[in-house]
């Protein structure tokens, strides 16, 4: 029926139709060129969401080349579903990071569910068994509703869709920013682990093979999420809510096994799942990148709806869906393993020779267009870039210490805001423990999953502080990629690799593409020197509403090997009498950090400083420490400054601690400096570990549990009970959402 | 001993079951799946958690006319050890081997803890391991776990001793702080907290170990004396 009411080629062209769907007339222009002829609303549609920038990066393809991507674990770096990394014994770690802002920012359970759907699909098509999930929020401040309502909603959907997958959900980081209010970000991660002999790729390979969908069938639902995810957040956005696609984890469950059990079948050659531009991406992006060509016929595919347009089926964002290539003369073996798991499969196509996608419908071609344009020769833009004037302003100004009249009450404070708070709200609904391999629960550093069968482990976190990167992209880009790093190592751990989630406002205004290009050269340098190629992730732009564009946020997923799990080291302080080390130097910064925030409602000035090759050194000692037994418990100084480690280090168990601070008081609870860790060390190990770590004795773990810090005069300038640390940290979110009448 | 687990659509904790009866225990386990009709050989069915079906409908009322259910209800009518756990649980109640229902959790949040739980009942094949009154560490990972019955039905439920477990604190709401429940027989478990969860010292938890280790040994026992 609707079929009736699609407009001409000539309408499109003519009446600028494909504007909405989010090409350029320049795009139009270049479309037409490379077809010698006006694309028809359907073929127009799929070069609009292949182009988008979601699909193909034609924003940022200039920045992300700058990253390492090699390594010699790398078996699989950026371009397919995920990148792989070596563990050993024939075994392997798959892992990407991907956003779902838009969709979330809508409708927050639905987009934050399918987020995570999608990115667990990005894992196991590439053959690998889920074995982890971890996501990276960002949000409004918590006194708003409309804020407390998206917090509420995103978690519940992340839990709801992770939950029955069966994947447990084991760490993540949330930041409260005003910034976020009107565009919150939400971001998964997963992780995979899988043999090397089961790596499978997105091609379509073998002329004449057979193409299959497998899965949920195909429905109206997120029609345009690709480009939707491509622009600005305007008054309309409630507009775009047919965009939002609709999960059903059980569905994905069934998949994901019937999947597992389809790459032990050697007639597969090729599969890809159906993400962003479902039908069209996957399609196009299987023959490209296998040289090939597809003919689909879309009669074929199966319809949830009657009446369905080739431009629907093939925008549509229906989630649990796969593209698979098989072998022509075994769809029958295949086709009965998706029937014992009680899924559609259906043959809709072959592999062609001719490099192009022929889509028929009722008997006609309804779209025939090269491959390659589609998927490899989207416009690659190079956007114009300013240093952004705020930058300059704030490069200017001194570092300046806030006032603190009580540290104690300070230092409560600190452990009530947000972003600094307990967290045990949000995780509690995560089944971070399903599998029964979750060796370091949420709350320590970095979460910590037993590889069953072998001594080894993996760490993984997902770290960035936008804060830092919004003062000085190129410096708060290193410290994401060294504060990931710090995580991986305090948990024992060798860093080997990264994921990033890029998150920034729009491209189009040079200073938000400055931020872009700055904290990408910031954040190769770091995984330059330590060691972290980048393997894989996601980029998202025009991240804005109203007009006002969200912090620089590239979020970094990292994962680190355990060689053994006696090696595995969380932050909660052990023993009495154990010796609290401080590792790195304090210095006057507060440019960016929470105490600014708090104090003065505001984040300027600059950003702390680093020195990688320092980064590097400390990280290197401390690992090698921990292996060598001689760590109770490490912990990364992050946000809030030494004061809030140590508390938070003493939030579980019995003990508490006895510290002696030195120079300026503010400072040295306070100041975010960066590459500072705190170690405690058994009093009879201590010797050794100095002779081995440069470190500072900072005091002793005690049997009260109270936190007593003096300054150099011996004069008691804190004391906390665990009581108030922990009431103060846990019971803040709790507390705030709460406060909704 | 040799355990079946069952496998619907949607169990997810079937794999834990499995790895803590064949790496904690050591004993023989198979899986069965939902649409096989028997259960020939086995000496004690596990019903792990998830989400069969989806939860769709309500959680556990699909998976009651799975075709391996049959098979499970004959099972239990033998007297043989039958556990359900998290979602098994709410299968055993939706098909009517146990009493009661279940309802959201009173703060209609998943809740993922670890959770203590008392010791009730320590004279049941699954429980012999413990001591009545000892508290013992179980996570809990639930949606639907707040346990409802009639006045009636918890009468009798703590005349019959069929309270097996209760949470120490309310987490949930269940009626009577319930955790896990048994048939009147005592041959049949459910509970929502994972003790599959519990058996590996490297996790943190060990105290589910004795549950499996108690069916394990009263299963012996009545092997030797009746054979």
């Amino acid at each position: 029926m609707s079929l009736l009411l699609e407009p001409t080629a000539e309408r499109v062209k003519s009446e600028k139709l494909y504007r909405a769907m989010g090409l350029t007339d320049e795009e139009f222009g270049m479309v037409e060129t490379i077809l010698g002829r006006t694309p028809n609303y359907t073929e127009t549609g799929i070069f609009s969401v292949m182009w988008s920038e979601h699909c193909s990066y034609k924003n940022s393809k200039v920045v992300l080349k700058k990253f390492p991507t090699e390594g010699e674990q790398v078996l699989q770096g950026p371009g397919e579903g995920a990148g792989i990394i070596d563990i050993g014994d024939g075994q392997a770690v798959v892992f990407k990071v991907e956003s779902h802002n838009h969709p979330s920012a809508i409708e927050p359970f639905q987009g934050a569910a399918t987020g995570v759907g999608g990115i667990l699909r990005d894992v196991f098509s590439m053959g690998a068994r889920p074995i982890a999930l971890l996501n990276s929020l960002r949000f409004g401040e918590l006194e708003s509703p409309r804020v407390r309502y998206l917090f509420e909603e995103v978690v519940a959907g992340i839990a709801g869709y992770g939950n029955c997958m069966g994947v447990p959900t084991v760490g993540g980081e949330i930041q409260f920013d005003p910034c976020y209010e009107g565009n919150p970000l939400v971001n998964a991660m997963c992780v995979g682990l899988i043999d090397h002999k089961d790596i499978q790729k997105g091609q379509a390979k073998g002329i004449g093979n057979t193409v299959m969908y497998v899965g949920a069938s195909t429905g109206r639902d997120g029609i345009h999420g690709a480009t939707f995810a491509s622009e600005e957040l305007g008054e309309d956005a409630d507009e775009k809510r047919p965009a939002v696609q609709v999960g059903d984890p059980f569905m994905e469950k069934l998949l994901l096994e019937a999947c597992l059990e389809l790459i032990q079948n050697d007639a597969l050659v090729g599969i890809q799942d159906m993400g962003a531009a479902g039908l069209t991406s996957s399609a196009a992006e299987m023959a490209s990148k296998a040289g090939s060509g597809m003919v689909m016929d879309l009669d074929l595919v199966p319809q949830r709806e009657a009446g369905m347009t080739p431009y629907e089926m093939m925008l549509s964002e229906s989630q649990e869906r796969m593209l698979i290539v098989v072998e022509k003369g075994r769809e029958q073996e295949i086709k009965e393993i998706f029937d014992r798991w009680g899924l559609l499969s259906a043959e809709v196509g072959y592999v062609t020779d001719d490099k192009h996608l022929r889509l028929l419908h009722k008997g006609e071609v309804v779209a025939n267009l090269p491959v390659d344009a589609l998927a490899e020769e989207a416009p690659v833009y190079h956007k114009p870039s300013k240093v952004a004037a705020y930058y300059e302003k704030f490069q200017k100004l001194e570092n300046k210490t806030p006032e603190v009249k009580n540290p104690k009450d300070t230092l409560l404070q600190l452990l009530a805001q947000p972003t600094i708070a307990s967290k045990e709200w949000v995780y509690d609904q995560y089944d971070y423990m399903v599998q029964t391999n979750t060796v370091v629960e949420p709350g320590s550093d970095a979460a910590v999953v037993r590889i069953r069968g072998t001594r080894k482990a993996l760490a993984m976190t997902t770290d960035c502080n936008s804060r830092y990167i919004y003062l000085d992209p190129e410096i708060g880009g290193q410290i994401a990629v060294a504060e990931a790093a710090r995580n991986i190592v305090c948990s024992g751990a060798k860093p080997l690799g990264l994921t990033d989630g890029l998150n920034y406002g729009s491209p189009e205004k040079p200073e938000i593409f400055w931020q872009l290009e700055k904290s990408t050269d910031g954040m190769s340098e770091a995984c330059r020197v330590l060691e972290t190629p980048v393997i894989g992730g996601n980029v998202s732009l025009y991240n804005e509403s109203n007009g006002v564009a969200i912090y620089p946020t590239p979020v970094i997923g990292m994962v680190g090997l355990v060689e053994d799990v006696d090696h595995i080291t969380t932050q909660s302080f052990k023993q009495a009498g154990d010796i609290i080390y401080l590792l790195g130097e304090t210095k006057p910064e507060f440019g960016g950090s929470e105490l600014q925030k708090m104090v003065e409602g505001e984040i300027t000035g600059k950003a702390p400083t680093l020195d990688l090759a320092e980064e590097k050194k400390r990280q290197e000692e401390l690992l090698a420490a921990i292996k060598a037994g001689l760590v109770q418990s490490a912990h990364d100084v992050a946000e809030g400054g030494l004061s809030v480690a140590l508390a938070e280090s003493m939030t579980s168990g019995t003990v508490g601690a006895n510290v002696t601070v030195t120079g300026e008081v503010t400072a040295a609870l306070f100041a975010e400096s960066q590459s500072r860790f705190i170690v405690t060390v058994p009093a009879e190990k201590s010797a050794q570990f100095e002779a081995t770590v440069s470190a500072t004795k900072i005091g002793e773990v005690t049997d009260t549990a109270v936190l007593t810090i003096a300054d150099q005069q011996q004069r008691v300038i804190l004391e906390a009970t665990q009581d108030e640390i922990v009431t103060a940290w846990k019971g803040a979110i709790p507390c705030l959402l709460k406060s909704k009448a | 001993m040799k355990f079946a687990v069952i496998v619907f659509p949607g169990s997810n904790c079937d794999s834990d079951m499995f790895h803590a009866i064949s790496d904690a225990l050591q004993e023989e386990v198979a899986y069965v799946r939902y649409d096989e009709t028997s259960l020939e050989g086995f000496d004690g069915v596990l019903l792990p958690g998830g989400f069969s079906y989806g939860d769709y409908l309500r959680s556990g009322a699909i998976a009651r006319f799975a075709p391996i259910m049959d098979s499970v209800q004959q099972f239990a009518e033998q007297g043989k050890p039958v556990l359900g756990v998290c979602n098994g649980f709410q299968i055993l109640l939706e098909v009517g081997l146990l009493p009661g229902a279940m309802k959201r959790n009173d703060g209609l949040k998943f809740l993922c803890r670890p959770t203590n739980l008392v010791v009730e009942n320590d004279q049941t094949m699954f429980t012999t391991g413990y001591s009545k009154g000892d508290i013992i560490e179980i996570p809990v990972a639930h949606g639907e776990g707040n346990y409802e019955c009639n006045e009636e039905t918890l009468a009798s439920l703590e005349e019959n001793n069929q309270i097996v477990f209760r949470y120490e604190r309310a987490i949930n709401g269940s009626k009577a702080n319930i955790a896990g429940i048994t048939n009147e027989r005592g041959n049949v478990l459910g509970m929502m907290p994972h003790p599959e969860r519990a058996v590996d010292a490297l996790l943190g938890r060990e105290d589910g170990i004795k549950l499996f280790q108690s069916i394990v040994r009263n299963w012996r026992e009545s092997h030797v004396t009746t054979s």
